[in-house]
């Protein structure tokens, strides 16, 4: 980014800088690191709940075009550049996906929601562009029209008690299940009696904590952020908190954890590809990812905990205690819950095992690595009988 | 931000309070807010000769990784062994039990050398 270009701001810039907030440059967005604090903001966001602002995903209709096969044939053409399985997404659900290269890399993970008459893709940040000029090219046989919203804010609310703040709003939201969406026609009451107008509410997140994702009006955003923040549970937090919660909860974050190299299978991502989606083959990468889930990839995204209490950060290099190269950190950082330093990285199939000590440089100093189950910290979705 | 007029403070935001021949030094109330939570310090070992300006360690938060100076030059004679478990002091006292080391200056200390609290204040608001 060139000071020429100006950062782009989220329908929340005003309270977030009313709240505190340290207004950093992400992805070409002027959003808070933090407000009090990374470590008070990611524990209370484990023990309660914490409001982000995640408007800086990219949201991305894809609708049927005029005499098409309506939801279905879109969820048909939508898996002709993932392998996760869509068609079988039912209505008021969602789902993680990857879009992959033709050479079995992963162009972006995200998640696509089932709003009955037409498909929700969100994206991240950082690939919103890249994402909506695939879909683009990809998708224009089919008909399906791909439409990027910019009238929307997204707004995350995360932790154990998101639950108990947000029903007293919307008291549809409490009878979600892990992965459910539903749009509310009113949405959110706020304080004045008054209402938000329609409102996606969507029992997801990525910290690990139960908790939901809310897509409101751009100029409903604040008003609705202001109601949540007014409840006792909830507190702000800033994109720090988001990042140490999402490492602990071993979630891969895209440009770091996986790239245009990094393959699914590599990344631990398998389980988004179901056997019928392995089995037929029609996507992009098929022969690497059908290679892979055959034999085993060569390397292994895994989690790596640290001996002391020195942070291992993405970049460092990996090596075994005899010195052969093996891999490299990708993410890592100190977890708060946890209470000492945790990383992310790929190493060598062969070296992939649970309890296998490796070596982190970390600017020259060794540092003891522990190749250990991800998630750090237990997830604690809620979910249904479904 | 606090910055106590008793001391002299450096470019790099370290503060430094002589007594005698020795110089305790610590970073700034604006550096560790800057920096937000310290999770860890790489402090300097004991009896290492170094000179002002000299790479002595480094202090990371949850976000980043800052490398600390020496202000002042001399001998490190002392080093705060409770940040090892409690990095959190430095956020929380900075000028006080969240100190860094102590070091046995090698010449005469020269106060012009280093900025007083007001100059220190102007160029953190600067």
């Amino acid at each position: 980014m060139t000071d020429t270009e100006a950062l782009r701001a989220t329908p929340l810039r005003a309270l977030h800088q009313e709240l505190g907030g340290r207004l950093v440059d992400f992805a070409g967005w002027e959003l808070p690191v933090q407000y009090e604090g990374v470590i008070a903001e990611h524990t209370w966001c484990r023990s309660s709940a914490a409001l982000f602002d995640v408007s800086h995903m990219g949201v991305v209709e894809l609708r049927p075009g005029a005499g098409s096969g309506g939801v279905a044939a879109v969820a048909e053409a939508l898996e002709a550049v993932t392998p996760a399985a869509v068609t079988s997404l039912e209505p008021g659900r969602q789902r993680y996906a990857l879009l992959t290269t033709d050479e079995g890399g992963i162009i972006d993970d995200l998640m696509v929601t089932n709003r009955g008459d037409h498909l929700v893709a969100v994206v991240n940040a950082s690939r919103r562009d890249v994402d909506l000029a695939h879909l683009r090219e990809r998708l224009g046989a089919t008909g399906v029209e791909v439409i990027e919203r910019t009238d929307v804010a997204l707004l995350a609310l995360q932790g154990p008690r998101a639950v108990d703040a947000l029903a007293r709003l919307v008291p549809t939201a409490a009878g979600l299940v892990f992965m459910d969406h539903v749009i509310v026609a009113d949405g959110a009451t706020l304080p004045n009696g008054t209402v938000t107008g329609p409102l996606g509410v969507a029992r997801s997140g990525y910290t690990g904590e139960d908790g939901f994702e809310l897509t409101v009006a751009a100029d409903r955003a604040d008003a609705l952020a202001r109601a949540l923040l007014a409840q006792p549970e909830v507190r702000p937090a800033g994109l720090g908190a988001r990042d140490t919660l999402r490492l602990e909860a071993g979630l891969p974050l895209y440009g770091h954890d996986i790239d245009l190299i990094t393959s699914p299978i590599e990344a631990d991502l398998a389980w988004s590809i179901p056997k019928r989606r392995r089995d037929d083959g029609r996507f992009p990468g098929a022969a690497r990812i059908r290679a892979e889930l055959a034999d085993g990839p060569s390397r292994r995204r895994v989690g790596l905990s640290v001996e002391g209490r020195r942070p291992v950060r993405d970049g460092a290099a990996l090596r075994t205690v005899d010195g052969a190269p093996a891999g490299t950190v990708t993410s890592g950082g100190y977890g708060p819950t946890v209470e000492a330093p945790v990383a992310m990285g790929y190493v060598p199939a062969a070296l992939a095992g649970e309890g296998q000590i490796l070596i982190a440089d970390v600017r020259g100093t060794d540092v003891s690595v522990c190749v250990s189950p991800l998630p750090f910290t237990p997830h604690r979705y809620v979910r249904g009988a479904k | 931000m606090l910055t106590p007029t008793e001391l002299r403070y450096s470019q790099d935001h370290e503060w430094v309070r002589v007594d005698g021949n020795r110089a305790r030094i610590g970073i700034t109330d604006f550096a560790q807010d800057a920096l937000g939570d310290v999770v860890y310090l790489d402090l300097p070992a004991v009896g290492t000769a170094i000179g002002a300006g000299d790479k002595i360690g480094e202090v990371e938060s949850t976000k980043t990784v800052s490398e600390i100076y020496a202000p002042v030059a001399g001998k490190i004679v002392e080093v705060n062994p409770d940040l090892v478990d409690a990095p959190e002091r430095v956020n929380a006292d900075p000028y006080g039990e969240g100190w860094i080391c102590v070091i046995e200056l090698s010449s005469e200390f020269d106060p012009s050398d280093l900025m007083d609290a007001s100059s220190y204040i102007q160029m953190t608001e600067a």
